[in-house]
């Protein structure tokens, strides 16, 4: 033996060893990942791989057929009710395991457990354990397990999910897990329930209720109607005009004292506000009647827009049973179809962005947050401490009081302004026992009218405009959700939270909810519009968006022998209907003598738009860079009084005012001694904006989509560039009905057209599979950019042989 | 005649032990294999470097291929590695290669007489 370098070398290999099986920073252990037997390697999926198996899995009750498409669709055709959701989770995880985890791990606050210490990831972890995530969570799973026959869905699925887990190799992990080095755990119902809330969050979780509370410390209650007006000048309800409402079946009592106690309460806040839903979560969908349509046949449009990631939110699937056949888009995640149609009726969803979440100001007895003053005494909260496990470093305990409206969300403990013993609670509907999960069992089952209104009832958080169309010739479109019954300004602004008077009174019965049933018109629109005009008896504040409602609404209207190639025209266009009320006041006021050349020069180009947002438009960003100028322009100097957190009108109002009165009060800054004219605003604005256009024209020639640069970005973000798909070649905007951001846009496409056979389109960004070493990972984006369209097939099960079928797997129970 | 035997012990029972084992099994292997067929010590480095970065530059190389690149240019770009593949197989190869080498080394060592 040679003893020097035998001990050397065995500690070189002990070293690099070491060194290669630990994270160091944000790599991964890199032996692992590198090992060509182990690593990322094992997830460079073949570009000729088989999707076909044959596999007996225990929990199975018959036989399943899947019949897996060119387009990687999954066509399931299940002997036994149970069986479909089984198969369904199953497929789920094979496809997108890492991602619907992840999902309920965020939804859980469980992120720093594995993507490490950091204080971002903390603060949101933070977050969602004092929104009552979880708890929430809890709530829905129990209403959800109530019923016997759902429960048994909800376990297949949950089996199916696990088997899958259970079968798989390390090196089969999803790359994910092996960048950050942890493995997946069993699914739950529970997890289900999670990813419930998730959405919930997504989509009714906005408000400006903080905001407006500053706000209101400066400006008074009449000019808060004019810069967060109810009601858009422009826009165009749902409930078309004219509809006669019944009488308000709950009349909601103002408190007394309320005038000073809290609409006069000036008192400011100081709270570093928690990462809120992006405002425009919103959505397009429309039905034809017959009457409008060439084929006689209504058609039902849907285009949900949320903030777009890798792996995709939807995955597509045909699900069929002895007594159902549904096609469409599902959430990995949950059992059932959520958006699509089946072989009677077509159904699709648009955000209600009704407010259902309110905040109270509660006041603890001291430190500890064991007792709350309430109704004339210190009441007992219920204290739930939270452990945030931290890869990398000690566990976190927060305690989150639970106080009769709901937890409290800060205190001194979590934000710094909150300084003593002061704290807000936060109300929020989604906190319910409710089953949405549940009702696509039935809607997806549903054939009529009568049984689709059945299936709704059930949803109550997140509020949707529920659209409906059938074979039989019906269109039908039910804003739904549990929404409470306010007295007017109930929780625009904190309440006071000492007392039960300004808690919630009751919710508007679900008959009395808008709906649209076989209109005259014989088309129904939404665009997360207000749903109703000023004859609606409730007070129902929410962030509704105008613009891209009226420019549906406008083309429908025309509409006589429409076509499916229409309809993806009209989800594709780009017309920007408030730019088209904006640039002629720009033009008007604007005193093109004091601009350069360049400024004139954009002034010009201004004049000649179409006002579409077209990929390749210049117009459009020179409008959308003068409108932020315009902005600061306009608001800067009243609301530089206003504390943090707080919020600017939408350009909506802000051109809708301009419009109406060219004189406003708010368009003279405020901090200067002259008075300045729209004349001279507008003119500083385009200044500004021409100064910056200068600058970005050498770098992108100001082509919108450079401009814009829409990127779908993988679900860990920037952490991850090279997942992403960045610098999309596409037009649209958040005014237009293809409303593309630079984050966010229309996740899925469909079509559907209620004739026999039924015939539908649809498409989403992204791909069937979750693996970004898969060539299904991200194969259908351009064509999504592109405004093409895939044929949605409902398959039979005598098409076994089509040439479409690429692949085909059994599942049956293992003996 | 022993530099083949034992490079082809190598790349045929570190090939088998990652089916079933954890990566650094490859580091068991080469120690063994250079503990039972006596070499020099530079010969023994040579034969687990080369036997194991062989192994693990082809077996990445083959997936890679069969992949079309399509996810080795993302992994490549993530590491800093710019949209380059085959560096991505090279730099796999190369630490895997490096373990072998000195496990080889240390296994020689340990049987070597002055």
């Amino acid at each position: 033996m040679r003893i020097v370098p035998f001990v050397l070398s065995t500690l070189v290999t002990g070293a690099l060893v070491y060194a290669l099986s630990v994270r160091i920073g944000p790599a991964p252990a890199l032996g692992a990942f590198l090992s060509p037997q182990q690593g990322c390697w094992q997830n460079a999926e073949p570009l000729n791989e088989s999707h076909s198996a044959d596999l007996k899995l225990p929990g199975l009750k018959g036989k399943t057929t899947v019949h897996i498409d060119e387009r990687l669709v999954p066509h399931v055709f299940s002997d036994n009710e149970q069986d479909v959701y089984y198969v369904q989770g199953y497929l789920h995880a094979k496809y997108r395991l890492w991602q619907m985890e992840f999902q309920t791990l965020f939804g859980a606050g469980r992120i720093s457990e594995v993507l490490g210490k950091d204080e971002r990831f903390l603060r949101v972890d933070r977050e969602q354990r004092r929104m009552g995530m979880v708890y929430a969570a809890e709530n829905t799973l129990k209403t959800m397990e109530s019923d016997p026959v759902q429960k048994a869905y909800f376990d297949a699925y949950t089996a199916g999910v696990n088997a899958y887990i259970s079968n798989l190799p390390a090196s089969q992990l999803p790359l994910e897990y092996k960048l950050l080095g942890y493995k997946p755990e069993p699914w739950t119902n529970l997890k289900t329930a999670i990813f419930i809330k998730v959405m919930s969050k997504d989509l009714a979780g906005y408000e400006r209720d903080l905001e407006f509370t500053n706000q209101k410390s400066v400006f008074s209650l009449a000019d808060m109607q004019t810069l967060f007006p109810e009601i858009n000048d422009s826009s165009v309800a749902i409930v078309p005009a004219g509809t006669p409402f019944a009488a308000a079946g709950i009349v909601p009592v103002k408190p007394a004292g309320a005038d000073s106690a809290y609409f006069g309460n000036d008192t400011t806040l100081r709270v570093q506000e928690v990462d809120k839903p992006v405002r425009e979560n919103g959505s397009n969908n429309w039905a034809l009647a017959g009457s409008r349509t060439a084929s006689g046949a209504p058609i039902l449009c849907n285009d949900p827009h949320l903030t777009l990631s890798l792996p995709a939110i939807w995955f597509e699937m045909q699900l069929s049973t002895p007594t159902m056949n549904v096609y469409g888009a599902t959430f990995p995640g949950a059992p059932s179809v959520i958006i699509g149609f089946n072989e009677h009726i077509a159904f699709g969803f648009t955000n209600a962005m009704r407010d259902v979440k309110d905040y109270y100001s509660v006041r603890f007895k001291d430190a500890s947050k064991k007792e709350y003053w309430y109704n004339g005494k210190w009441e007992p909260t219920t204290i739930k401490v939270e452990a945030i496990r931290v890869k990398g470093g000690d566990t976190f305990y927060d305690s989150v009081a639970y106080t009769s409206f709901g937890p409290v969300m800060y205190d001194a403990g979590f934000t710094k302004g909150n300084s003593g013993t002061g704290a807000i609670a936060v109300r929020w509907a989604a906190h319910e026992g409710s089953n949405e999960a549940g009702i696509f069992f039935r809607l997806d089952r549903a054939k009529s009218y009568d049984e689709y209104l059945a299936a709704i009832k059930d949803l109550h958080t997140p509020g949707q405009n529920m659209l409906f169309a059938a074979k039989t010739g019906e269109i039908a479109l039910w804003q739904q959700g549990k929404f409470p019954a306010r007295w007017e300004g109930q929780g625009s602004y904190v309440m006071p939270g000492a007392d039960s008077s300004y808690a919630w009174q009751g919710f508007i019965p679900q008959e009395e909810n808008p709906h649209v049933v076989n209109p005259p018109e014989g088309f129904i629109q939404s665009a997360n519009q207000r749903p109703v005009d000023a004859s609606y008896p409730y007070f129902i504040p929410g962030n509704y968006i105008t613009s891209r409602g009226r420019t549906i609404h406008k083309a429908l209207s025309g509409m006589q022998r429409a076509t499916p190639q229409q309809m993806m025209a009209l989800q594709n266009n780009t017309y920007n209907s408030l730019a088209a009320d904006a640039v002629p006041l720009m033009l008007r006021y604007v005193d093109a003598s004091q601009l350069d050349a360049a400024g004139q020069k954009y002034l010009s180009e201004l004049q000649q738009w179409n006002f579409h947002a077209d990929a390749g438009s210049r117009a459009m960003t020179i409008y959308a860079t003068v409108m932020d100028s315009l902005e600061s322009v306009i608001w800067q100097d009243e609301f530089a009084r206003v504390p943090e957190p707080k919020v600017l009108p939408d350009e909506e109002t802000m051109i809708a005012l301009l419009l109406r009165d060219s004189a406003s009060r708010f368009i003279d800054d405020i901090r200067t001694p002259e008075t300045e004219t729209l004349g001279i605003q507008l003119t500083k604005a385009f200044t500004l904006a021409a100064a910056d256009l200068q600058k970005e024209e050498a770098s992108n020639g100001l082509i919108w989509y450079k401009h814009k640069n829409t990127t779908i970005y993988h679900l860990l973000r920037e952490s991850v560039p090279a997942l992403a798909h960045a610098g999309i070649l596409v037009g649209g905007w958040r005014h237009t009905p293809n409303a593309i951001t630079q984050k966010h846009g229309p996740s899925w496409r469909m079509i559907v057209e209620l004739s026999t056979p039924t015939v539908a389109y649809g498409i989403y960004p992204g791909g069937q599979s979750g693996n970004p070493g898969s060539r299904f990972y991200d194969n259908f984006t351009n064509d999504w950019a592109a405004g093409k369209y895939y044929t949605l097939w409902l398959m039979r099960p005598d098409e076994a042989r089509d040439r479409r079928v690429r692949w085909t797997m059994t599942f049956n129970p293992a003996s | 005649m022993r530099f083949l035997v034992s490079f082809l012990l190598i790349v045929l029972f570190a090939f088998i032990a990652g089916c079933y084992l954890p990566w650094w099994s490859l580091a068991i292997v080469c120690f063994a294999v250079a503990l039972g067929v006596p070499q020099g010590l530079g010969r023994s480095f040579a034969t687990g470097f080369l036997a194991i970065f062989l192994l693990w530059a082809a077996l990445a190389l083959w997936w890679d291929i069969g992949n079309g690149h399509v996810l080795s240019r993302k992994i490549a770009a993530l590491f800093g590695l710019g949209a380059a593949p085959v560096l991505l197989a090279f730099v796999a190869a190369l630490v895997g290669g490096l373990v072998g080498g000195f496990a080889a080394l240390s296994g020689a060592s340990l049987r070597a007489n002055r």
